[in-house]
């Protein structure tokens, strides 16, 4: 809290005429393409990181289909062998009373991925079309959607661990299936989704409306 | 905030990576932190002693991550059968041609990449900390380890094992082999590291020791 300026007058280093780097936070003029410190690329405002955000999110969305429709895990027992789809071995779990697992299991590789691609798809077209949203509110989802969508790469661990752990021949063993493959796309996609916006962009559309009111008070 | 930073020395300025607010830098005593006043982005904030702790902390994970990879991790035993698994196991559990590659992610995203992380990060700060000129190649170093951060997930591995445990508890026995109580620690330690890194700081010191 020791560092001076107040929300009301914001300046930001592109209207200062600069360029911050958004590795390592230190300033250089406008239109240094490198900086001079960390030896990060550089832009004002990254225009085409919206374009790079579709692209992943796109590819994730259709790895995450697949990743729903095939087996993630293959049990085999003594008496019995069967496949189960994430849903699929969610179900399973609350038929057996581990409704917390089945809980986890469902939030980690349903809701968190779902709503991810919801919020960078609300996240992006806001940018697009320019649309009157809170920057505190749109940063707000940006950080979830960054601090969230790493956790939803549990389920392929799960699989990693049953499967090399359940290894009894005869008895039971389990083997990862195709959707594991699928799934882990998805999520490493749309986590590159998420890092691809520039979060700076959140910020301007207040910024041009209150130096429009400004021109029309003087 | 001055009226024309033109004039001023740009490195007494920082601009904050979320939002691209400008401040004059103004540096928080040790514990304290310096927020964006705008999206409270957290700025400075320097730790006393951090960049010992830090270091000691790196090579605590290097030790304890070598150790969790290759001791077993879990033992299962139903009906007169056992079967031992190390992580290594984990991360080899997806054969076949076209799960191979995801065995190599498993194993970069909770093996590698964080021992590759602690390793930039010892090259890093070392020097620095002994007020010596940094390595060549620092900088690219740190910045390759500040990348690198979101796709190390130990953490989530741990409850993923956790979640697993469950999942075959009710069906065999599970015994926790010595890999698994490295592993829980390694998490603990991968946290209070994060908590002891000042990026700035680091920053402001690979600059003002001249790099060559």
């Amino acid at each position: 809290m020791e560092i001076a300026g107040n929300d009301a007058h914001v300046m930001t280093a592109r209207e200062a005429g600069l360029v911050g780097c958004r590795r390592c936070a230190r300033v250089w003029p406008l239109g240094t393409q490198v900086c001079g410190r960390c030896g990060n690329r550089m832009t004002s405002r990254d225009t085409r990181s919206l374009q790079r955000v579709w692209a992943w999110w796109l590819a994730g969305l259709m790895a995450y289909v697949p990743a729903n429709l095939y087996p993630m895990l293959r049990t085999r027992t003594l008496v019995s062998s069967q496949e189960d789809t994430i849903v699929g071995g969610a179900v399973e779990l609350a038929h057996h009373g581990s409704y917390g697992i089945a809980l986890v299991i469902i939030v980690a590789s349903v809701v968190i991925p779902l709503s991810k691609f919801m919020a960078i798809a609300y996240l992006a077209i806001s940018l697009q079309r320019g649309l009157k949203a809170s920057p505190h509110q749109r940063l707000g989802v940006y950080e979830i959607v960054e601090y969230i969508g790493r956790w939803s790469m549990i389920d392929v661990f799960v699989v990693a661990v049953l499967s090399s752990l359940v290894q009894l021949s005869g008895v039971a063993t389990i083997t990862p299936g195709p959707a594991s493959l699928t799934f882990a796309l998805s999520v490493i996609f749309t986590m590159l989704s998420a890092q691809a916006f520039d979060s700076r962009m959140f910020w301007d559309a207040q910024a041009e409306d209150r130096n429009q009111s400004k021109e029309q008070t003087t | 905030m001055t009226s024309s930073p033109r004039q001023t020395d740009l490195s007494a300025l920082i601009a904050c990576p979320q939002c691209d607010a400008l401040y004059t830098v103004a540096p928080p005593e040790p514990g304290q932190r310096a927020t964006c006043a705008r999206c409270h982005t957290v700025l400075i904030a320097p730790r006393r002693k951090a960049g010992l702790n830090i270091i000691a902390l790196a090579l605590t994970m290097l030790i304890l991550s070598v150790g969790a990879a290759v001791f077993p991790f879990l033992r299962i035993s139903v009906a007169g059968l056992s079967n031992n698994a190390s992580i290594l196991d984990a991360m080899l559990a997806f054969s076949g041609p076209q799960l191979i590659l995801l065995s190599l992610a498993t194993a970069a995203l909770i093996l590698f990449i964080p021992i590759a992380r602690a390793m930039l990060i010892v090259y890093v700060l070392g020097p620095i900390v002994a007020d010596r000129r940094p390595f060549p190649g620092a900088a690219r170093a740190f910045r390759l380890a500040e990348a690198l951060k979101p796709w190390s997930m130990a953490e989530i591995f741990a409850l993923g094992c956790a979640v697993s445990l469950i999942k075959v508890g009710d069906l065999a026995n599970i015994t926790f082999g010595p890999a698994f109580w490295m592993f829980a620690i390694l998490v603990v330690v991968v946290v209070v590291q994060d908590n002891f890194m000042c990026r700035w700081s680091v920053w402001k010191s690979l600059e003002t020791t001249p790099t060559s």
